[in-house]
């Protein structure tokens, strides 16, 4: 059955790749398939806002989406959604692609879209007070862990690490960061920058273990399901009652295997987002690694919220003209990435990629002012050679944004 | 076409202005302004500033 696109992942890259098919002016059928139960849903909240609101009646395996929702262009009211079930394998040969059920889809074009899964300590043990946070169920079960005066210990500190640990020390709980990099988020942003959103995180109440890992986890009994502390690679113990495992994330890419794709990190497509060198299979989101020209012809994946709505767009452009028969857009693809993050009511925004830098600069502002009401706010260019890479920004106004990325541009 | 935006919503990214220009400014005060019946012809670019929005505060109506 089904024929036509097959979009395989429901989340934000499946849905905008589905929209962007349709302005494209593909009319045929389009199925997306979806591990999870549920129809396309923000997730930026879930770290943040979702951890925060708590109903009052909430009940544990009766939560939708809700208001995370996106909204389903009219252009999509034929689609057929199949949620609930992850696609296991495909033979890309055949145009088939088996689920979980063990129901085959066939296609004229397959969209890959199926995202990250985040990575889990390699200790067993204590699974009930252990928590991800990638999806709406995983946030749900979180939000009703934490209860004020909860030890919680989170490992990794990147973003979401930090998200989550401001989200629960709002909530009351005693949050402790474990990070093997000197400094929280210095992958992504530079130490610099990092040492004094530390301090800010400290001066909210947030500890932090830098330069070490979590080395094993204990619990009361052996084999136990409740948790009772973490050991660390420094000798030492956190006692803890809540566990998040932020520590980074695998691709969904499993269900590829076999079909003489690159799959060594995601997906490895082409500047137009197709995979393995064919024109009818593209791939989308955090799981598609593609060149972007801006940076030089290395592929990279890209975990950035405006990724999804913007390799869809080019991969859509593609799999239509593969479809419809019409000339491929040969244009550069050269996408700006953005993000945001928002810690303890500072939000921090990102443009281009900091992370490629070699040299920071503080542009403008001050470092010592974050987070003060009415400060000045800041602006930190990122230097990659004679190039400006990335700027990240804090507490500036918004119209100044536009200003910082025409130099990236 | 209409352009709807819930104020409640919108934490002022500013994505949108990046994304349609043309339909989306910050006004002095730091308000955000918008036209509220573009023309058919930049019916693309308020979708585009709709996509963008990372509280998808903006709605397109027809």
């Amino acid at each position: 059955m089904a024929g036509g696109v097959l979009i395989v992942g429901a989340s934000l890259g499946g849905l905008r790749l589905a929209e962007q098919l349709r302005a494209a002016d593909y009319a045929g059928p389009i199925t997306i398939v979806g591990a999870e139960r549920h129809k396309p849903y923000n997730r930026p909240p879930l770290s943040k806002d979702v951890l925060l609101d708590v109903p009052a009646d909430e009940k544990v395996h009766d939560i939708e989406p809700g208001q995370l929702a996106f909204g389903i262009r009219p252009s999509l009211a034929d689609v057929t959604w199949l949620l609930g079930q992850p696609a296991v394998s495909a033979d890309l040969n055949k145009q088939i692609v088996t689920l979980a059920d063990g129901c085959t889809l066939n296609y004229d074009g397959l969209g890959i879209a199926t995202g990250l899964t985040p990575r889990r300590l390699p200790f067993s043990g204590g699974e009930a007070d252990r928590h991800v946070v990638r999806t709406i169920d995983d946030a749900v079960r979180l939000r009703q862990a934490l209860s004020p005066g909860a030890r919680v210990v989170v490992a990794g500190g990147g973003f979401v690490g930090c998200e989550v640990a401001a989200s629960a020390t709002k909530r009351g709980c005693s949050v402790t960061v474990v990070e093997p990099l000197p400094a929280p988020m210095c992958r992504s942003i530079g130490q610099e920058l990092a040492v004094a959103i530390q301090t800010y995180h400290e001066a909210n109440g947030v500890q932090f273990r830098l330069g070490t890992t979590i080395s094993n986890i204990a619990c009361e009994h052996l084999g136990e399901r409740r948790l009772r502390s973490v050991a660390l690679s420094d000798d030492t113990e956190l006692p803890a009652d809540v566990l998040i495992e932020a520590t980074g994330s695998t691709c969904n890419a499993g269900w590829l295997n076999g079909n003489g794709l690159d799959l060594t990190d995601g997906v490895l497509t082409d500047d137009a987002m197709r995979a393995g060198g064919t024109e009818h299979v593209v791939a989308v989101g955090d799981v598609a690694r593609f060149p972007n020209s801006r940076y030089g012809a290395v592929a990279r994946r890209v975990e950035h919220w405006a990724i999804p709505g913007l390799t869809a767009k080019r991969a859509a452009a593609s799999l239509a003209a593969s479809l419809l028969g019409r000339a491929p857009d040969l244009s550069a693809f050269n996408p700006i990435p953005t993000f945001w993050s928002d810690q303890f009511g500072i939000r921090l925004q990102s443009m281009g990629m900091p992370g490629l830098a070699d040299r920071t600069e503080l542009i403008e502002g001050s470092l010592s002012a974050i987070g003060e009401a009415n400060g000045p706010g800041l602006a930190i260019g990122y230097w990659r050679g004679e190039a400006l890479a990335g700027v990240v920004t804090i507490g500036l106004p918004v119209a100044r944004l536009s200003q910082y990325r025409a130099m990236l541009d | 076409m209409k352009i709807c935006v819930d104020l409640k919503t919108c934490k002022l990214h500013g994505q949108c202005i990046i994304a349609a220009p043309d339909l989306f400014a910050f006004e002095a005060d730091g308000k955000l302004r918008w036209v509220e019946h573009p023309a058919e012809s930049q019916r693309k670019a308020a979708e585009d500033a709709a996509d963008v929005c990372p509280e998808q505060a903006i709605v397109i109506e027809d």
